[in-house]
């Protein structure tokens, strides 16, 4: 079923009795030559690709819950390519180009909005970092302006610009960043691959990986047993638990990261907006709520929520940036399960067990990534070679020490990020 | 989540600061595996973890924290110092 104006036309007219299920629903057949652990964004975009660009359709995504009920649907939902290590920035630089084509690609509405984002400063030095950052994504081919005060007033004129302790100075405008609707690019990447034939199987939980030989030969799950000649671990949040099933340790800490959405509004936010300094940003979804966070709590949790001591935080930065946002009551907020890498990079690689894969690590930056994840991992799988885009993200970095990606300067080690 | 400070008392999570799992240094200054293994690699546990986290708004001691990551449950608090982590 292809999706169009004419076709939405015609089934408003006709009672809306022609649509059917995205996907479907098959029960597990006993081997494929690939399985895919974890049918978030990143799985399902993984099972898209393999389809699409390789033809390799003897694929299933196995799935513990329901498709996309994870951190794909968990996320505040912000993408944009703004990244200035090699390695981070070809990466991103190739998802942002993936995002552009996505909605013709599935022909379904992910509701991508390049409403541009915009990184705040607030002292010369700071200003000097982004002009550094600007280049390099310019340097990449991506757009960057460097903004005055005046610029970013124009832009924002909602904010607070002579608040005592950060002062706004200015701000680095990244035109095609922006948002998505979250939950539709995991419902389009399921329908495209589904369509394409790969088996999207729900409510399996994958309970072993069995290997014979050190190579890769199945999986064990709660709807039995399934062989594969290639398994994937897809499952950012969760990865340490499922790679300890096939006797591997991560550089991985699972950390909570903290979002807030407010009751709907008109619209009053028209960007992205980060302020870095406060850890805060913020956007206006289409319904209306203000969506916005901070940073990690900074304790390992699979708890799903957080604490209050970083949802004051997170309050207090909003109030110092934009006064008016304490007209604003939060409806709800909710905490993301966070794969941490030493260096907040991510992983995309082959382990030591052979047709074993690692797709994880991906911090608090995995949604903008969805794309550019799903068609490296599909390569990788496809021609064990790694995508030019995705070389960087190789898993022993860690223990050789070559090509570590520390973005944020902080040092490589977990407590650092 | 509040924690019980053996010199302070309990007080507040915002007066702690995570320091990281609980591990035992490798001997040695040489880069091998089992540094590798002490910086990077993780067990991650989803249940009881045991942790390094300072006092930094209060004493300053370094603690040795049991913990639930799924519930955020405090088991134990101690000083690292002489608890043979």
């Amino acid at each position: 079923m292809r999706f169009s104006g004419l076709r939405v036309l015609k089934e408003g007219l006709t009672g809306n009795r022609g649509w059917g299920p995205h996907w479907r629903d098959p029960a597990p057949k006993p081997a494929y030559d690939i399985v895919i652990i974890g049918g978030g964004g990143h799985g399902l975009a993984t099972a898209f690709y393999l389809a699409k660009e390789h033809g390799l359709t003897n694929v299933a995504v196995l799935e513990k819950g329901y498709l996309g009920g994870g951190n794909v649907g968990r996320n505040t939902t912000i993408v944009r390519a703004n990244y200035v290590l090699p390695g981070n920035s070809e990466f991103y630089s190739h998802s942002l180009k993936l995002w552009e084509g996505l909605e013709a690609e599935l022909n379904y509405n992910v509701m991508h909005s390049q409403r541009g984002l915009i990184n705040l400063f607030h002292s010369d030095g700071q200003r000097d970092a982004a002009a550094r950052r600007g280049n390099a994504m310019i340097n990449q081919g991506d757009d960057a302006e460097l903004l005055d005060r005046e610029g970013v007033r124009r832009l924002l004129p909602y904010l607070d610009y002579d608040q005592a302790r950060f002062p706004i100075h200015g701000g680095l405008y990244h035109r095609r960043g922006g948002t998505a609707r979250h939950d539709a690019v995991a419902w389009g990447f399921a329908r495209g691959a589904s369509t394409r034939g790969v088996d999207l199987i729900q409510n399996c939980e994958v309970t072993g990986i069995d290997t014979s030989g050190g190579k890769v030969t199945g999986v064990q799950t709660t709807r039995g047993m399934i062989r594969a000649r290639k398994v994937a671990i897809v499952t950012a949040g969760r990865s340490g638990q499922v790679a300890a099933m096939a006797g591997l340790r991560l550089p991985i800490e699972s950390h909570i990261l903290q979002a807030f959405v407010t009751e709907g509004l008109k619209p009053v936010i028209d960007n992205v907006v980060t302020f870095g300094m406060g850890h805060f940003y913020i956007s206006q979804s289409d319904k209306g709520g203000l969506v916005f966070g901070g940073d990690l709590d900074f304790y390992p949790s699979y708890a799903q929520r957080g604490n209050l001591p970083t949802a004051e935080h997170v309050m207090e930065a909003g109030m110092t940036l934009m006064p008016m946002i304490g007209k604003a009551r939060v409806l709800r907020s909710w905490g993301g399960i966070m794969d941490m890498t030493p260096d907040g990079s991510p992983i995309i690689d082959r382990t030591h067990i052979e047709g074993l894969y690692l797709d994880c690590g991906w911090c608090y930056g995995g949604f903008k990534a969805v794309p550019g994840s799903g068609y490296a991992l599909a390569h990788l799988l496809a021609t064990d070679r790694p995508h030019d885009s995705a070389r960087g993200f190789r898993l022993e970095r860690f223990r050789d020490g070559v090509g570590l990606m520390d973005e944020e300067g902080t040092g490589a080690q977990h407590v650092t990020h | 989540m509040r924690m019980t400070c053996p010199l302070c008392g309990a007080r507040d999570l915002r007066e702690f600061t995570f320091r990281g799992a609980a591990l035992a240094r490798p001997e040695g200054d040489d880069w091998n595996e089992a540094w590798h293994d002490y910086v990077h690699l993780r067990d991650n546990p989803a249940g009881e973890s045991r942790e390094y986290w300072a006092h930094r708004a209060g004493c300053g001691a370094v603690l040795l924290v049991s913990r639930d990551t799924r519930t955020h449950e405090v088991f134990s608090v101690g000083l690292a110092r002489g608890a043979g982590a």
